[in-house]
């Protein structure tokens, strides 16, 4: 299978500080890749790195057959990259439906299919970003990477801080683009249980490199190997 | 609440949807009927329509676009000079150098956005002003064109052959000017809500992030500070047809330091404050001047300082609820 994405070597930080060190990583067309780890192991990083708002110090992403590493966040953006970041970051001066105009790219993900999506958004489409709840800015924020239209979608701990039952909102509809619509993405995660059971492969990170890498159902089976990397994180 | 950012509610609720409210609706009848209404006062209902039409332009920079400018003068009078010399070239219809005088402007914003690309507020402040400076030694210098110290008079020809706008036809001067501003308003309306208006927004309010989700931050603002170049460029030609004169003067200072006044007095980020402010300001400076010709500066700068304090909203909820008992005692009187 070809790479969708490829990342060889790579580290970065911010600033002289390097947070993520050698990192190789691949990720086919349609696939999906969870990211696990403690806080603080260099998750984050790593997605920041991919859309370009940290300091690369040495290696390169390659994305599409592209070498996206002279590319700025936005030339990325364009090349596919739909990026949903851990704090929301909904324009709040902004409408539901302004939100997802304002950055909207040609293609099969237009407003009314994402508003077939997240009904909640269309029904919330007159509201002001900052109207809205936690639930709510977090489904805006996966629709608005969608109206980009990507090829891959970065997800930063999407379900941190969401009541249980839009977690599992939110979890289905992950689910049905990575299945149904074949939409590759890399969803950062501390509950692991949450996604693995919809990922297709996942890596654990420690001290910003990848300590182990497998397939999420072999992953999921082993119980001790998750409880050894992501208990402390848990609760 | 800071007085310079946006009155929330109002400019959330104009900035929704293209469909024209009844107030919009009433707002633009109430010029018309005032044109008509006050035909003494047809010199000062241009002036405001004109500097409303300034305060527009800074309004697509500062209150869409976050750019803090305090040059908006360079391309108000640029576009002065320019229809000034193309009527001066012998081009006889003012719609065409109005037309060419927005576009010269506009050019010029567009040639000098990238200076405004890096940097700070302040930057941006130093940047504008420097580059209105540098017009107007330029204009003092270019005498053989601008006609230096002594300025350019004009005589303007009627619009289309018919509308006289000199002083003979100061009526058909504030109809010229409101029909321009109009258009104009209508047009930048339907820009601030196009999805490039809207991602112009969403940089001013996260630049990182909006520039993370595809949207060029230079490209945009380069645009956006452009077009109101353009906007300012219009201003500045219909002040030189209108009354016939363009002199050193359409680059100072203070023309930039008032339009900026007249923003912030309306409120900056739903198009209309900058049309409310320039009444609002030009009003009463008239007023102020006729009354206390030596200390009306002093009468402008108080009301401004209490706006900032006090903040828009607060003495806007203060007249409304003072409004709101007032009809009341009358319904109780008229019971």
């Amino acid at each position: 299978m070809t790479d969708l994405l490829a990342v060889e070597k790579l580290s970065a930080g911010y600033g002289d500080a390097r947070v993520v060190s050698g990192l190789d990583l691949r990720l086919g067309e349609g696939r999906s890749l969870a990211v696990l780890g403690r806080n603080g192991v260099g998750k984050t990083t790593l997605i920041n790195s991919l859309i370009g708002v940290t300091t690369r110090h040495a290696g390169r992403i390659v994305f599409a057959g592209a070498d996206l590493t002279p590319l700025s966040p936005y030339q990325r953006a364009r090349a596919g990259l739909g990026w949903v970041p851990q704090e929301r970051n909904i324009f709040r001066s902004l409408t539901v439906e302004e939100n997802l105009t304002a950055v909207a790219l040609p293609g099969a993900w237009t407003l009314e299919r994402v508003y077939t999506m997240f009904p909640r958004l269309k029904e919330r489409r007159r509201n002001g970003g900052g109207q809205l709840s936690g639930g709510e800015q977090q489904m805006l924020a996966v629709g608005r990477a969608l109206m980009l239209n990507p090829r891959l979608l970065l997800l930063d701990e999407p379900t941190e801080g969401l009541a249980p039952i839009i977690v599992d909102e939110l979890l289905a509809v992950l689910r049905r683009l990575a299945s149904d619509d074949g939409l590759s993405m890399i969803i950062v995660e501390q509950k692991a249980h949450k996604i693995l059971p919809f990922t297709d492969e996942a890596i654990i990170l420690d001290r910003g490199a990848i300590v182990h890498a497998a397939p999420s159902a072999e992953l999921r089976k082993d119980k001790s190997l998750l409880d050894a990397h992501l208990t402390a994180s848990k609760g | 609440m800071s007085a310079i950012a946006a009155p929330d509610r109002v400019a959330a609720h104009l900035n929704r949807g293209g469909r024209w409210r009844p107030f919009e609706i009433a707002f633009w009848l109430a010029i018309v009927a005032l044109i008509f209404a006050l035909p003494s006062r047809a010199l000062l209902i241009n002036e405001i329509l004109l500097a409303g039409l300034f305060a527009l332009s800074l309004d697509l920079v500062l209150g869409y676009a976050g750019i803090v400018s305090l040059g908006q003068a360079a391309f108000f009078g640029t576009g002065a000079y320019a229809a000034g010399i193309i009527a001066t070239l012998g081009v006889a219809e003012p719609l065409i150098g109005l037309v060419l005088a927005s576009v010269i402007a506009g050019l010029l914003g567009l040639i000098t956005a990238p200076l405004l690309l890096r940097g700070s507020d302040l930057t941006r402040l130093m940047v504008t002003l420097g580059v209105a400076l540098l017009l107007g030694e330029l204009a003092n210098r270019n005498e053989w064109i601008t006609g230096g110290a002594d300025g350019l008079s004009l005589a303007a020809k009627p619009v289309l052959g018919l509308f006289p706008i000199d002083f003979t036809g100061q009526r058909n001067a504030s109809l010229y000017s409101l029909a321009v501003l109009f258009a104009l308003f209508v047009a930048a309306r339907r820009l601030v809500q196009s999805p490039f208006g809207l991602s112009v927004r969403a940089l001013k309010e996260n630049p990182l992030r909006a520039n993370a989700l595809g949207v060029s931050a230079a490209r945009r603002l380069i645009a956006i500070y452009g077009i109101a170049a353009a906007y300012a460029g219009a201003s500045g030609a219909l002040v030189a047809q209108t009354t016939g004169l363009v002199s050193l003067d359409v680059f100072d200072f203070h023309r930039s330091a008032d339009v900026m006044l007249m923003l912030i007095i309306g409120g900056p980020g739903y198009l209309y404050g900058g049309l409310i402010g320039a009444a609002f300001f030009i009003a009463l400076k008239d007023g102020v001047a006729s009354a206390t010709p030596e200390y009306w500066e002093f009468w402008i700068g108080l009301p401004l300082v209490v706006l900032v304090l006090v903040g828009r909203e607060r003495i806007g909820g203060f007249i409304a609820r003072w409004a709101r008992r007032a009809a009341l005692l009358a319904m109780r009187g008229a019971a």
